[in-house]
């Protein structure tokens, strides 16, 4: 592959986070690179989606530590991770019903729009132009998705496998440095879970944009992921090259049960 | 055949980002909007402007600023009736407390003093939703019916506890016929539809609708919550405001706190949830329904009850009035929640297609 994976973008060190006495993460470190596929894989109610929360600050541990680019973050709300360039799609997909695909996508642009409420109100001037700008930089995304042909259709018509698209559209419509997919392929067909393979190495190789990625296919999280990490009840019990991970006794105890 | 988009074609993006796309669409609503001004001042007599088309148009406004706060945020209000009494006792207070006060800016900071209003009863929906904002906004109705009841600054040291306002004018223009009054209540309504709708189709209205379906989501995509919630709730308030002040100075000309109860809060809801929730077309049909259908019924039942030989006394109609809007508020609640305004679209639809639908 040409791109060229750099330094740590996001380093976790020591995340533990409980829910009154459920602990949801005990003591996880690992750390994404800039530019990488970094998959989280794991049995259910490992963990996972909790880890995603918790990188872009719908869930504050109450232990460890997060750096962002080398610097400490400290808590913050999700809207503040967003504006930090964080995205993510969601595993029960969350678009906005009552809205069209253009509509959805369009909101993921909301951080780069700045014009004022007043002349949102008269649609003037610079108010327009900036919609006009965004809508130009949507229109991209969405021939990239290749959705022209439902962009006006609101998105509760619309089938599973498109409304995972358009998510993955909202979410790239920030133009984020580090993309969180929550189980984009969950429930799909072969030929739609092999379009989504393709936009997120394409998103990945012409983006550059890094990749954390929770799938439960092991055949895509093998062939798509630089590295992978495995959680299982909160802990974290491989991380490393997929094919190191598939040949770790405790990966295979935990995904396929003691006395194999 | 006559609603077509064929061969309308838009090659920029400022083309397809109009209020309306489709050029039948725009002629009509035009039509619509030039006969409001030049035909019906002179078909329309006395009884219809001060008894149909000026309560039609105010609570029109009302109706939209609740259908933003409602239908397009998502945050239920129960202190519409409120924030139309803080409107009216705000902009009777500007006009009358400085000197030279224009009649359009006493209004117009009415509406202001509303939005702030709404801002404040708003924060409670930062951390509680549903029926416990309702609740919450409730509160604001009670607050208000006190306060201008109790509080005589608020009234001028009024010893009957009424206001009144007389004498409006707009640059020398003198409004007093019922014609006239309608021409200035559909100046305002035109032009706050309007914001209306270029605020719903712009980014401050995709957070709304963001907030509104999804707001974990809208969160993790960079809205601020507070921001959106209580932005909803100024313009909201503005709206509710701006209307419940030309209620008192154009509709009533004097008025008191009764003009303003809860009973207008619901009045208002109602018409939002008949009309179409996060519809601008159906604020005004929902305020339509909602004025003309008790005075059809007023008209309609004794007369039925005559051909049936039968004497319907006033009493009657008015009980049978409650038990008609009830039902059909709970007829549309089941079969057509998103209103008045929803069948229209399914009818538009469907006429795109006709007679081929296939």
């Amino acid at each position: 592959m040409s791109r060229k994976i750099g330094d740590v973008i996001l380093d976790l060190q020591n995340i533990s986070l409980r829910f009154g006495g459920v602990k949801a993460l005990t003591d996880i470190s690992f750390d994404i690179r800039e530019h990488e596929v970094r998959a989280i894989i794991g049995p259910n109610g490992a963990g996972k989606s909790s880890m995603l929360n918790v990188i872009n600050g719908v869930y504050h541990p109450q232990e460890g530590k997060i750096f962002y680019r080398g610097a400490e973050r400290k808590k913050m709300e999700p809207h503040m991770a967003a504006s930090t360039g964080i995205a993510r799609t969601f595993q029960n997909i969350a678009l906005f019903k009552g809205m069209s695909v253009l509509d959805n996508i369009m909101t993921g642009r909301t951080l780069k729009m700045k014009s004022n409420m007043l002349l949102q109100a008269m649609w003037f001037g610079p108010a327009q132009k900036e919609e006009l700008a965004h809508r130009r930089k949507v229109e991209e995304i969405i021939d990239f998705l290749e959705i022209q042909h439902i962009r006006k259709t609101p998105v509760g018509r619309l089938p599973y496998g498109l409304q995972k698209r358009v998510d993955l559209g909202r979410a790239l419509a920030m133009e984020p440095q580090i993309l969180l997919l929550d189980e984009p392929m969950a429930g799909m067909n072969v030929e739609e879970k092999q379009d989504m393979c393709r936009f997120i190495l394409d998103v990945n190789d012409q983006f550059g944009t890094t990749i954390v990625l929770i799938e439960h296919d092991m055949g895509v999280v093998m062939d798509i992921s630089d590295r992978v990490v495995v959680l299982d009840y909160g802990k974290k019990i491989g991380d490393g090259l997929p094919d190191e991970v598939r040949s770790s006794p405790e990966v295979i105890k935990a995904y396929l049960g003691a006395g194999h | 055949m006559l609603y077509r988009e064929n061969g309308q074609f838009k090659t920029t993006y400022a083309a397809d980002q109009q209020i309306f796309t489709i050029a039948q669409d725009k002629w009509f609503v035009l039509g619509i909007v030039a006969f409001a001004f030049l035909a019906v001042p002179m078909l329309a007599d006395e009884y219809m402007f001060r008894a149909i088309l000026i309560p039609f148009l105010i609570l029109s406004l009302a109706a939209l600023g609740v259908n933003l706060l409602v239908g397009y945020c998502g945050q239920i209000t129960l202190g519409a009736g409120a924030f139309m009494a803080v409107g009216a006792y705000a902009a009777y207070n500007f006009l009358i407390r400085i000197d030279g006060m224009p009649l359009i800016g006493a209004l117009l900071l009415g509406g202001l003093t509303s939005a702030g209003m709404g801002i404040l009863f708003g924060i409670p929906s930062l951390r509680v939703r549903g029926l416990y904002l309702a609740v919450a906004t409730l509160a604001a109705q009670f607050f208000c019916d006190w306060a201008f009841l109790r509080i005589k600054w608020f009234t001028n040291d009024s010893s009957s506890g009424s206001v009144s306002v007389s004498d409006l004018s707009v640059f020398g223009w003198v409004i007093d016929s019922p014609a006239e009054k309608y021409l200035f209540c559909l100046g305002f309504i035109v032009v706050f539809a309007v914001i209306a709708k270029n605020m719903t189709r712009a980014t401050i209205g995709r957070q709304w609708m963001a907030i509104r379906d999804m707001d974990v989501a809208a969160e993790v995509i960079g809205i601020r919550p507070m921001y959106a919630k209580l932005s909803a709730f100024a313009v909201s308030s503005f709206f509710v405001g701006v209307a419940g002040a030309l209620w008192g100075f154009v509709h009533l000309g004097s008025w008191e706190p009764a003009a303003f109860s809860v009973d207008r809060s619901f009045q208002l809801l109602f018409m939002v949830i008949i009309g179409g929730l996060g519809s601008i077309l159906g604020s005004f049909v929902g305020a339509a329904f909602i004025v003309i259908l008790p005075i059809f019924l007023n008209q309609f039942l004794p007369a039925l009850g005559g051909l049936l030989g039968l004497h319907i006394s006033t009493a009657a109609v008015s009980h049978a009035e409650l038990i008609i809007f009830g039902s059909l508020i709970v007829f549309f609640l089941i079969v057509e929640p998103h209103g008045l305004a929803r069948l229209w679209a399914i009818a538009k639809e469907k006429l795109r297609l006709w007679p081929f639908p296939h």
